[in-house]
């Protein structure tokens, strides 16, 4: 004891204030923020992504259209990766020194502690050769994944493919898609993403400061499983499909095939296709940008998007819809003199033949454009009303065929067609007093009108079906459901009664029946189909082939419509390809005598290779019999026309414009 | 002599011992988590810092009861030879000490690694209380300040040579001793905290800036004592030594301290973020203290320790296993057994007869006061990263013995408190 006892008192509470100053800080390290917690975790924890596979999809028997095929991811973190062998490296999977070195610029900028792709989609071969090395390589492991595989190469455009998603796609979805996902970017795979996606899954592990994995993150408590996508059934006859497929075969052009009590879409090809396993694995990129550029298109899904002027078969829907109308009945005759006479004898519309008087039933068969005339000008002229007004109601009564708006198909792109309102014409003509005789090209099915292969095989379904449709549609299952989309179920009606088609169905009987008829040479023996030929005019060209048809006639099980461009005459070549599929699909064998089905398979209707043409020695061509201005512009314009690739291609959209 | 012994045990302040031992339990049992590896989880190996910390706390045990079994008299009379065998060592350490991380600190001895300058602390601590002790019956003067304050540098610069500055500025709180002996006054202490304040405050401003806002405050001192001159002239001699101690510290600063203490202060005072680099220790250890939120996360169960995230974590670190897997509670019973063990030190250091006993228990309480603020201080991000061990906990035989003697020759003198030493 001296007198500095009371000294222990400051020494005590010296050492009391700082342990107080220590509890504080910990208060608030370890109880007020709580960002630490978060630190750990992120330090510690590492997401694994497993990656579902995505939907397969069979067609209506069971077959494989599409499956996955697993592939390898190359991952690398670049801080581990520690004397390796380069050369053998890059010699396993194939790439080059300056391209190593790339790779591992591109991953150390992502993150030299995290691990990043160095190569995608390794195949199985190249996989099983750079596994045996493995060991060698510290830094690197390989992730499992799947591609889409088609066994068969077919239906590229129904199908359509999947890529790696874009920044774009990634915030709209969300935040559902993360880099490195893919996405359906067309056909089916497009439409049904949201199903055939699958849920991706999360593991959580635990990884050491080295990044070493240690274990399992909170036993898995945060883990989620990859949920599998849904498979689809698809309403695509496989066999049936690959028969539509190799008869198109070098040309352009569209087989849809419908069954009518359903709307199931049997077969649908799309002509020039190409193999839609070109769209997957490493070369995509290239693979793409070839079929982007090449001329005859095979992205273009022309039977939603390739749009021409119905012909014939809108004599089918005239004759449907002037009965309803009631401007004319089953025992109506009108007198073919070679052609049509209208607007006072200012205009002639040309018909095939010399048919004399003609009844509604034959008019169908023998395809009797005057009769469609004489029809046309009833319904628009002879119904006591103003022609925009009576136009209205033929329109009106048109569309409930499906003409000149969607049908509704599960694909992306689908196309309206065309079928123009009164007013275009009220404000083509500056007024309203237009009759029949300023659009009577109408009347057949020509001028402005368009339609796409997708919706000519429906309107055979209506016939078919006497009187209603269901949507097309090419899925009709998924997973272990029956149905695909309930708008699917639902009966759509035309518009017209049922008593008034045998009659027409009649005359597409005889078309194909009977001598007389435009598809005589198409008939299938054994089997009633009701059918006709039909021929888009072309101004490019050769006219588009057409032909469509259902059968049998009792209980329609098809309908069908073929369109092939630029060959000619419908019964010749688009009516022996229907001919084929039909009695295929119905009898499982084809009866078409050899020397036709040669002459089918070995056609090609392809353009000819562009040829480079020089502008200057055109322009000095033509300079000689040019000499009034107009005809300069107009040369010039021609011109365009033949320099611009795209005019050749989409040529049948154009058709509907020049007929006036 | 049986008898004797009886009563002997008998005056042994218990609690201490109990308050020891659980501390040195703490340790290793969360060295056994530092260094614990979810692969091999086997309990027991010497291969293991936990194993080798069990064999130290058993030879630490040994070691206690053979001190208090030693006469109280050897302690104060041979003193002067621990004094100057210790710092014999510390030379030696310097010529045959094996380099870790930059200090040349260790005596490698094949099967242990001697570290001198923990028992410097433990020798400077008894020759002071020896050298003290035999003036407590005069007034303090300056000259047996300055003498006491010799005794206490020159270890001091020895170890600075190596240069281990925790371990150097784990001398510097032996001011408490002198100031209990009345060697420092209030004022000198009030003093050398605002000194402190002002060197912390002088590094975080820019040195002009802290000296016109100085210049202001004294200015309006000035100002309100204009009428008394002394004041005046004090103030300026004030205001003098301020600007003279602020310029110093830059110096200081830019030209005495290591590279790697500027940055672990910059990095104390956030003037610099580099949490993959310098900041990473004090980062992480952060992160494994605050992630333990109220409860810890239970035994074994830190991820930041188990893989390695928080460096030295068994040594200067331990602290992070104790905070991350125990949490706040765990913490604050780390701290409030330790105040406990501190605030008994001063209780034992008062009741004892002899000024050697007492000065000597002072020094005790000091240096492990020192070592607990500095070491928590450090891992929660108040004091900037100085390299000492927590002691009794952190892994480690010499400073786990030289503890351990420097407690167990204070509970021997109070063991004889009423004998004369």
């Amino acid at each position: 004891m001296n007198s500095f006892f009371a000294r222990k008192y400051v020494v005590s509470g010296i050492f009391v204030a700082i342990a107080l100053t220590l509890i504080a800080r910990l208060f608030y390290l370890q109880i007020i923020d709580d960002s630490y917690i978060h630190s750990a975790n992120s330090n510690v924890m590492r997401k694994v992504i497993v990656y579902p596979a995505r939907g397969v999809i069979l067609d209506r028997k069971g077959k494989v259209l599409v499956q996955n095929e697993p592939v390898y991811d190359l991952m690398v973190t670049p801080r581990e990766v520690k004397e390796i062998d380069t050369a053998l490296f890059c010699k396993l999977i194939d790439i080059d020194k300056e391209g190593f070195i790339k790779r591992m610029d591109k991953a150390r900028a992502h993150s030299p502690y995290r691990a990043s792709i160095f190569e995608k989609q390794l195949s199985v071969r190249t996989w099983a050769q750079y596994q045996e090395y493995q060991y060698q390589f510290r830094g690197f492991y390989v992730q499992k994944r799947t591609i889409r595989s088609y066994p068969d190469s077919i239906a590229a455009q129904f199908l359509g493919y999947v890529s790696e998603v874009n920044d774009k796609d990634i915030e709209r979805s969300n935040g559902f898609y993360r880099s490195g996902d893919y996405i359906g970017r067309s056909g089916v795979e497009r439409s049904y993403e949201d199903l055939i996606r699958g849920k991706r899954g999360v593991n959580n592990l635990m990884v050491d400061a080295l990044n070493r994995p240690k274990g399992i993150f909170m036993e898995g408590k945060y883990d989620t499983l990859a949920v599998a996508g849904e498979g689809l059934v698809s309403s695509l006859d496989k066999d049936l499909q690959i028969l539509g497929e190799s008869l198109m075969k070098n040309k352009l052009g569209s087989i849809v095939a419908i069954e009518p009590a359903t709307g199931e879409i049997l077969a649908y090809i799309s002509s020039p296709s190409y193999n839609p396993n070109l769209m997957v694995g490493r070369q995509v990129g290239n693979n793409y940008m070839k079929l982007l550029n090449d001329d005859t298109k095979p992205l273009f899904n022309r039977p939603i998007q390739a749009s021409y002027p119905p012909g014939s078969v809108f004599k089918v829907v005239s004759a449907l819809t002037a009965q309803q109308a009631g401007v004319i009945d089953r025992n109506t005759v009108f007198f073919c003199p070679h052609g049509y006479s209208y607007g006072g004898g200012r205009g002639w519309m040309g018909c095939t033949h010399y048919h004399g008087s003609t009844t509604l039933q034959r008019s169908v068969a023998v395809s009797c454009n005057t009769y469609y005339g004489f029809t046309y000008a009833k319904m628009i002229d002879g119904r006591g009303l103003s022609g925009p007004k009576a136009y209205d109601l033929w329109r009106n009564a048109t569309t409930q065929f499906g003409i000149g708006h969607k049908l509704g198909i599960d694909l992306p792109g689908e196309k309206p067609g065309l079928l123009p309102t009164s007013e275009f014409y009220t404000k083509r003509y500056g007024n309203d007093k237009w009759r029949s005789s300023f659009n009577i090209s109408l009347s057949i099915g020509q001028g402005e009108m368009g339609i796409t292969p997708l919706q000519m095989a429906n309107i055979m379904a209506i016939v078919a079906n006497k009187g209603f449709y269901y949507r097309p549609h090419l899925i009709k299952g998924i997973g272990a459901q029956k149905i695909a989309k309930k708008e699917f179920t639902e009966k759509i009606s035309a518009g017209v009664d049922e008593k008034y088609y045998p009659v027409v169905i009649q005359g597409m009987s005889d078309a194909v029946n009977t001598p007389e008829g435009t598809a005589w040479s198409n008939r299938i023996p054994g089997i009633e189909m009701c059918g006709k030929t039909g021929t888009a005019q072309n101004p490019h060209g050769e006219n588009h082939a057409v032909f469509f048809a259902f059968a049998p006639r009792e209980n329609p099980k098809i309908a069908i419509a073929v369109f092939v461009e630029n060959a000619g005459y419908g019964g010749t070549w688009a009516g022996p390809i229907a001919s084929m599929m039909v009695e295929k699909y119905l009898k499982d064998t084809i009866t078409t005598p050899k020397y036709i089905q040669d002459r089918i398979y070995k056609a090609n209707f392809l353009p000819a290779p562009k040829k480079v043409i020089d502008p200057k020695s055109k322009d000095v061509k033509k300079a000689d019999s040019i000499k009034s201005k107009t005809d300069t512009v107009k040369s010039k314009r021609q011109l365009a026309a033949l320099v611009k690739p795209k005019e050749t291609i989409v040529h049948h959209s154009e058709v509907k414009r020049r007929h006036e | 002599m049986n008898n004797q012994k009886n009563s002997f045990f008998g005056k042994i302040d218990w609690l201490t011992i109990t308050l020891w031992l659980s501390l040195c339990l703490i340790g290793l049992f969360n060295i056994r988590a530092a260094v614990f590896n979810p692969e091999m989880p086997g309990f027991f190996t010497l291969g293991t810092n936990y194993g080798k910390q069990s064999l130290y706390l058993i030879s630490a045990i040994i070691l206690g009861i053979s001190i208090l079994i030693i006469d109280a008299k050897f302690f104060s009379s041979a003193s002067p030879i621990f004094y100057g065998i210790t710092a014999i060592l510390l030379v030696i350490v310097l010529v045959v000490g094996r380099n870790v991380g930059g200090n040349q600190a260790w005596i490698d001895l094949g099967f242990f690694r001697l570290q001198p300058s923990e028992f410097a602390k433990l020798s400077t601590c008894l020759l002071l209380a020896n050298f003290l002790s035999a003036q407590s019956n005069k007034a303090p003067t300056m000259q047996t300040l300055a003498m006491g304050a010799g005794i206490v540098l020159f270890p001091v610069f020895l170890v600075m040579l190596q240069p281990d500055t925790g371990s150097a500025l784990a001398f510097f709180s032996l001011i408490f001793v002198f100031y209990r002996e009345g060697y420092v006054n209030n004022e000198l202490l009030i003093f050398g905290g605002l000194c402190i304040l002002l060197f912390v405050l002088a590094l975080l401003f820019n040195p002009w800036i802290l000296i016109l806002v100085l210049a202001a405050i004294i200015g309006f001192f000035m100002w309100s004592f204009r009428k008394k001159r002394k004041y005046i002239i004090n103030l300026s001699i004030l205001f003098a030594a301020c600007t003279a101690f602020i310029l110093c510290v830059d110096l200081v600063y830019d030209h005495v301290l290591q590279p790697h203490q500027r940055d672990r202060i910059d990095i104390i005072l956030g003037k610099t973020e580099d949490l993959k680099g310098k900041g990473y220790n004090l980062n992480q250890s952060k992160i494994a203290i605050g992630s333990g939120q109220f409860w810890g996360k239970g035994y074994l169960q830190g991820t930041q320790t188990k893989y390695n995230f928080v460096p030295e974590q068994s040594t200067d670190f331990i602290f992070c296993t104790v905070g991350e897997e125990w949490g706040f509670v765990g913490s604050v019973t780390l701290i409030a057994i330790y105040l406990t063990l501190l605030l008994r030190i001063i209780h034992i250091a008062e009741r004892q007869r002899s000024a050697f006993a007492r000065i000597y228990a002072y020094g005790v309480a000091s240096i492990l006061f020192f070592h607990l603020f500095i070491n928590i201080g450090m891992t929660i991000g108040i004091i900037p990263v100085i390299g000492i061990p927590l002691p009794f906990v952190s892994y480690g035989g010499s400073s786990l013995w030289s503890f351990t003697i420097l407690l167990f020759i204070m509970l021997k003198f109070d063991s004889n408190r009423k004998g004369v030493v």
